[in-house]
């Protein structure tokens, strides 16, 4: 009746076995692991290496295409070195997107596992919440969030999580749903373990990969959003330098600095991709059954 | 049919008093709520202001001006725009027609290439074709599409001169090939990240249609791989794609508003930017619902029609 209760087979079985292994055949998103940690470590130690740092402001030097001297990517309309921008831009659109990630998984899991597991009118409810939040287009929801608060970068990341929700909560609620049926569920039940016990200690291991196979492709997500709002003039705010905001203005020096435009970009891009292959590589390896989109 | 049409109009109407409520939550998080544009006159002393909330019955319990707000807003009344009086709705009715010129081209030419993708990955099953098709429709999909307008612009606008870098149509040339030829670029930027969406679909509806049954007998009845595949498999394949374009809407709806920034599109996205830079509050709220109205009737919309086509889900 004890090991009826606990199984947790999923505790030890993601790091070594079938998962891992499966994961790490998928070359795909081995380059995707590989460029984020390159990113990341470029981000961190990056700023520290350049002679320049985001801030110094050269008006001598004022839009040197890249390899010019010592500005290996060039830089901008006040003569800032473009490299030393990226990577402390990279700083702030990572850490944006790993926040709204967390936070929105945090939010999405609650409200899934709740739903799944309770079902009845409190699942209904929380379901048709979830489609009211899917309905609006979320740009436009964002950035009115993001223009009737204070854009900082900490409201940023709020705007974005409270916004991108609902895709963990979708697939948390069917995985939970099919899972409560279970029999080491009802065991758990038959016990007399409470409601909460059950749906966090018990369903909730047992539905971890589908979570973080969403989360994975929430942090594209996130990068991308913030992307958007910051371009558009409604999300980090200079001189806090983002990619977004990296490129807002970049139209304008679009025909005399093109590099303006086309680095920031690419930034986010390779970022995205790689944990949009990431996040594929992961379903593959949970064999998480979904829809391909 | 008529009970699955009544649950979804019910369904439909459930959600839309939930985005109605979302949206007056968000009305009243504005500094200044309703009141903003009466806040950022400084002729208004503080007594006008609570005269004004008075009259404006501001001062009454949030639910009763949710009720209020709600119903003027079913009977037509969505305010009027600070900026020049006029009502929302008829605002928004200005701008509407050039983003769905925008939204309608690229639907078109997304579907249209992204078919041709999904079909040709499916049937090259393994192909360098299709392993290309995969890789490039992930990073389609991770390409910021205000970055691709930019690019567009740079490459066919600065180096090549071959397309406008923005607006509808040229003052004074106002012909429809005019039209077509500021259309391009925008509408194929907007596009890129749907192809990868609908060639992903189509890829493994085809697949998932092509080894049924029906698809054998039509083999053995000796019809060509050419016919078999357009008459039974697209066929088959392309009906849950309207169900698709549903889902689709509110992904096509933010693509405009970026698109339509980068190349000065005169449709609501830019309605949507210029009312937030004025703090146009009512167009801004009555954009945002506008947009979430639309999504759920076209979803709704989409529903019936699958229903009306095909007889199998009539019951669901």
């Amino acid at each position: 009746m004890t090991s009826a209760a606990a199984p947790h087979p999923a505790r030890e079985r993601w790091w070594r076995g079938r998962t891992m292994r499966r994961f790490l055949a998928n070359r795909l998103a081995l380059f995707g692991a590989a460029a984020i940690v390159l990113l990341v470590l470029a981000c961190v130690i990056g700023p520290g290496l350049l002679p320049y740092t985001s801030l110094s402001i050269d008006l001598r030097a004022r839009f040197a295409p890249p390899f010019t001297g010592s500005h290996y990517l060039g830089t901008d309309p006040l003569g800032r070195d473009v490299a030393a921008r990226l990577f402390m831009a990279g700083r702030i659109s990572l850490a944006v997107g790993f926040a709204a990630m967390l936070l929105s998984t945090i939010i999405g899991t609650l409200i899934g596992v709740i739903a799944g597991y309770r079902g009845g009118w409190i699942g209904a409810v929380l379901m048709r919440m979830v489609d009211g939040f899917l309905s609006f287009p979320s740009i436009f929801l964002v950035l009115a969030l993001a223009a009737a608060l204070k854009p900082s970068a900490m409201m940023i990341t709020v705007v974005i999580a409270a916004t991108s929700w609902m895709e963990v909560a979708r697939i948390v609620e069917t995985e939970v749903r099919s899972l409560r049926e279970r029999e080491f569920v009802q065991a758990g039940r038959m016990l007399g373990l409470s409601g909460t016990h059950i749906m966090f200690r018990e369903i909730l291991p047992n539905a971890i990969g589908p979570i973080i196979v969403a989360a994975t492709l929430t942090v594209a997500r996130a990068i991308l959003m913030e992307a958007y709002i910051s371009f558009l003039g409604y999300g980090i705010q200079p001189p806090l330098p983002s990619w977004g905001n990296m490129l807002d203005g970049a139209q304008r020096y679009l025909g005399s600095a093109p590099w303006l435009a086309i680095i920031p970009g690419a930034a986010i891009t390779i970022a995205v991709a790689s944990f949009n292959f990431i996040g594929d590589g992961l379903r593959d390896a949970f064999d998480v059954r979904g829809d391909h989109k | 049919m008529r009970g699955f049409l009544v649950k979804r109009l019910l369904q439909s109407l459930i959600l839309l008093l939930i985005v109605s409520v979302i949206g007056f939550a968000v009305l009243n998080l504005f500094p200044g709520g309703p009141l903003a544009q009466y806040a950022l006159d400084s002729s208004m002393t503080q007594d006008d202001l609570m005269r004004l909330k008075e009259q404006l019955g501001l001062n009454r319990p949030l639910y009763v001006q949710y009720l209020d707000w709600a119903f003027r807003l079913v009977q037509g009344d969505w305010g009027h725009s600070f900026r020049d009086r006029a009502p929302v709705l008829s605002v928004i009715g200005r701008h509407l027609w050039a983003t769905f010129l925008l939204m309608g081209s690229s639907t078109i030419l997304a579907v249209g290439v992204g078919a041709w993708i999904g079909i040709r990955s499916a049937t090259h099953r393994g192909s360098l074709f299709d392993h290309a098709a995969t890789i490039g429709a992930m990073v389609a999909l991770s390409i910021p599409t205000f970055w691709f307008g930019l690019v567009g612009i740079y490459v066919f606008t600065l180096r090549l001169g071959w397309l406008p870098a923005g607006n509808m149509y040229t003052v004074g040339d106002e012909s429809i090939l005019d039209y077509l030829h500021h259309l391009i670029m925008p509408s194929a930027v907007l596009a890129l990240v749907h192809v990868a969406i609908w060639s992903r679909y189509m890829r493994s509806a085809t697949l998932d249609v092509i080894h049924q049954d029906f698809v054998n007998t039509a083999r053995a009845k000796g019809l060509s791989e050419r016919r078999i595949l357009m008459k039974h498999v697209v066929g088959n394949a392309l009906l849950p794609m309207i169900t698709l374009a549903g889902i689709q809407l509110p992904s096509v709806l933010t693509g405009a508003l970026v698109t339509e920034t980068v190349f000065t599109w005169p449709g609501m996205g830019r309605l949507f930017l210029d009312s937030l830079g004025y703090s146009d509050y009512p167009v801004v709220m009555g954009l945002l619902m506008f947009s979430a109205v639309l999504v759920i009737v076209s979803n709704l919309l989409a529903d019936i029609t699958v229903a009306l086509v095909d007889p199998r889900i009539r019951l669901a």
